[in-house]
């Protein structure tokens, strides 16, 4: 299999799915001409020209509510937010219009869009502009949200979100567009809302998405060495959240912890942790541990910032925890 | 650049006086030294995150604050350093804010976007393009709510004006008669998308007509034409309680952010050409021509920006980092 960046893999699924469906145009800001502020959209303005490719000026409302209006008469727009913090500009468009707009139509119409950029902290870019936001969309029925962890996931659940007929907002990463990973050649999807078993273990579940994937995979190394099998579990769609997997490794580990940076307050951690515990009551051997960004805004500095996030040592000690090891 | 005349009026320049004259000059330099320092830094990673350098801009900061006074208030985008210079920040704290250091304006947790300085009525670095807008206002709302004997000045980048926020808060400066002074600082892109590739009307000075706020279009390289716009505008919105809007027409010599591929929306020459115009040089020119300074007090102004910019650094240096639990610290007031 070739190995592809994340950056790569994301930009074939909007190309291949764009020379498929004429239906689809890419709109948002420095996508064109600038080749994207992450070049995750270069070659495809040479490719596909401006009328679908369309760089917009900064106004998130704007092109977001405009997206939202292409989509209820039968285009499928991808929205590119320059990061999800500027989302918030356009949130009425996307919660109030996008999310609802299926239910108060009485099921006359449907919104097939989606809205995508990177989430969550990069470097030192502090409070405005350093937030994992997707349990602020996950919270919202009408909306599916999904958080890849790999270059392979990200293409193959893209291609999903770009043809799925409901508002999907898929949430990548700055420092995550580099990283490689192997990515199957030719045509291949993969279904939203499936959890997917990311490292078979038999001592503990470690349960987590998006950049905080590649966390827990090192961390799952570093507890073989001391003899512990961990099981990682993504669920790399958080909404509609597919927990039967989650539950089944628990079933056989009997303990969990859940791995994510966004704020721990009524997040997607704790509501997996809550689905955990109520569904997975009796096989619990300890109750699940939660490993979260702290709950502050981010601050500059960058060694407050590297301690405000999820970290391997602290997902280490989280496991060792539920394990009674010290 | 031609569509505006510059009116040099020597004579009222020469009646500020020749400390002040030469004060502004000090703090453009200050403010250019300052950034090609912070440059550097970065490159060697003592700087983190965003940096988005002010260079070329440094005549809008400086005549802007030079007309007003100091019960004023300002606000400004993240393009925030030649601000808060001009407003009279130390520029030791300024540099330790950028190394993330706990002597920084704001402990190291802002960062160069959110420079803030509440003694001096510096109201923030705000890095959501647009935000900073309906803030100006309402502070400007506070101004008028008690009659205070002050104005608000409210920058913002060409490329904000399309967010729905500066259209709301324009309405709102218009129909509640507002003393707010909007400057625009045109320096002809938002990150690497040209003026004309993302307003409708490119007049910028335009715009505000939608909402009954009067245009005025200034020099932004030229020091002493901010500084009578921003006079004039200022006046209008402290006698009249009436908004201006203000556009600079600027330029910013460097790429938007440190990390930004110059080469893909303009050219070279485009920016030797703009550099001609260069706002430190034709000041210069002035003090000289005028007789207002000799080049020895040109040069030693050039040693005490160097000298004040080394300490700067040293003084980022040399200051701790933040205790690790001071980041709960100011979240909630207490
Ligand atoms: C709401 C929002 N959208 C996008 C961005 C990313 N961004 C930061 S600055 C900028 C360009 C702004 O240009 P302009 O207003 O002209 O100011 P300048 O940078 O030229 O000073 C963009 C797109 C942001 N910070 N906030
Ligand atoms: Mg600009």
């Amino acid at each position: 299999m070739p190995e592809l960046s994340f950056r790569e893999a994301i930009n074939q699924a909007i190309a291949e799915e764009m020379e498929r469906d004429d239906s689809i145009f890419i709109v948002g800001e420095e996508v064109a001409k600038y080749q994207g502020a992450y070049k995750v959209t270069q070659g495809l303005l040479q490719k596909f020209g401006e009328q679908r490719v369309i760089d917009a000026p900064i106004s998130e409302s704007g092109f977001t509510g405009l997206g939202v209006g292409a989509a209820m008469v039968g285009l499928r727009p991808i929205v590119e937010v320059m990061t999800f913090n500027f989302s918030l500009v356009a949130i009425d468009q996307i919660i109030n219009n996008a999310a609802k707009m299926r239910h108060m139509s009485g099921g006359q119409l449907k919104v097939p869009l989606v809205i995508r950029g990177p989430n969550g902290p990069a470097h030192q870019l502090a409070a405005t502009h350093s937030q994992a936001l997707e349990s602020i969309f996950a919270h919202i029925p009408g909306l599916k949200v999904v958080v890849p962890g790999t270059p392979k996931d990200a293409k193959g659940l893209l291609k999903s979100a770009i043809r799925d007929d409901n508002p999907v907002i898929f949430m990548e990463s700055e420092v995550m567009y580099g990283l490689k990973g192997e990515v199957p050649e030719g045509e291949y999807t993969i279904p939203l809302g499936k959890t997917d078993v990311k490292r078979e273990g038999k001592d503990i579940t470690i349960i987590a998405y998006g950049k905080m994937v590649n966390l827990a995979m090192e961390a799952a190394k570093s507890l073989s060495s001391d003899g512990i099998e961990a099981e990682v579990v993504d669920p790399m769609t958080v909404r509609p959240l597919d927990d039967e997997p989650m539950i089944e490794s628990v079933k056989k580990t009997n303990r969990c912890i859940v791995v994510s940076e966004a704020w721990p307050f009524a997040s997607v951690a704790s509501e997996i942790g809550y689905r955990i515990s109520s569904k997975a009551f009796d096989y619990l051997d300890a109750p699940v541990g939660l490993v979260t960004a702290e709950d502050v805004p981010m601050p500059y500095n960058k060694i407050l910032e590297h301690n405000a996030l999820p970290t391997i040592e602290k997902i280490l000690n989280a496991a060792n925890s539920v394990l009674y090891k010290k | 650049m031609s569509d505006y005349a510059v009116q040099t009026n020597t004579e009222e320049y020469l009646s500020l006086g020749r400390n002040k004259l030469v004060e502004m000059y000090h703090t453009m330099v200050l403010i250019r030294r300052f950034e090609e320092s912070a440059a550097k830094a970065y490159s060697q990673q003592k700087i983190g995150g965003f940096l988005h350098l002010y260079i070329g801009q440094e005549a809008v900061a400086v005549g802007s604050i030079a007309a007003i006074h100091k019960e004023d208030y300002i606000i400004t985008a993240y393009r925030d350093h030649g601000h808060a210079i001009a407003r009279g920040t130390d520029p030791r704290i300024l540099m330790a804010e950028l190394f993330g250091k706990y002597t920084g304006s704001s402990k190291g947790k802002g960062g160069s976007m959110h420079f803030f300085d509440a003694e001096r009525k510096m109201l923030g670095g705000h890095a959501i393009v647009g935000a900073q807008v309906p803030l100006g206002t309402g502070i400007a709302f506070k101004a008028k709510y008690r009659k205070e004997d002050a104005v608000c000045l409210t920058y913002l980048g060409d490329a904000a004006m399309n967010q729905g926020a500066f259209h709301e808060a324009l309405n709102l400066a218009g129909l509640w008669k507002l003393p707010v002074v909007y400057i625009v600082e045109n320096n002809m892109y938002g990150m690497g998308t040209a003026v004309e590739r993302a307003s409708a009307v490119t007049e910028l000075s335009k715009r505000g007509s939608a909402y009954g706020i009067e245009g005025m279009v200034a020099d932004g390289m030229n020091v002493f034409a901010v500084y009578d716009a921003v006079k004039e505008a200022a006046k209008k919105a402290r006698e009249l309680s009436l908004p201006t809007l203000l556009e600079v027409r600027t330029y910013r010599y460097r790429g938007h952010s440190m990390s930004d591929p110059d080469s893909i929306y303009r050219t070279k020459q485009e920016i030797e050409e703009e550099k001609r115009r260069d706002p430190l040089e034709q000041m210069k020119k002035f003090l000289l021509d005028e007789k207002i300074a000799t080049q020895k007090e040109i040069d030693r102004v050039d040693e005490e920006v160097k000298q004040t910019v080394a300490e700067c650094v040293e003084f980022a240096e040399n200051s701790p980092e933040p205790p690790l639990e001071s980041m709960y610290d100011d979240i909630y007031v207490q």
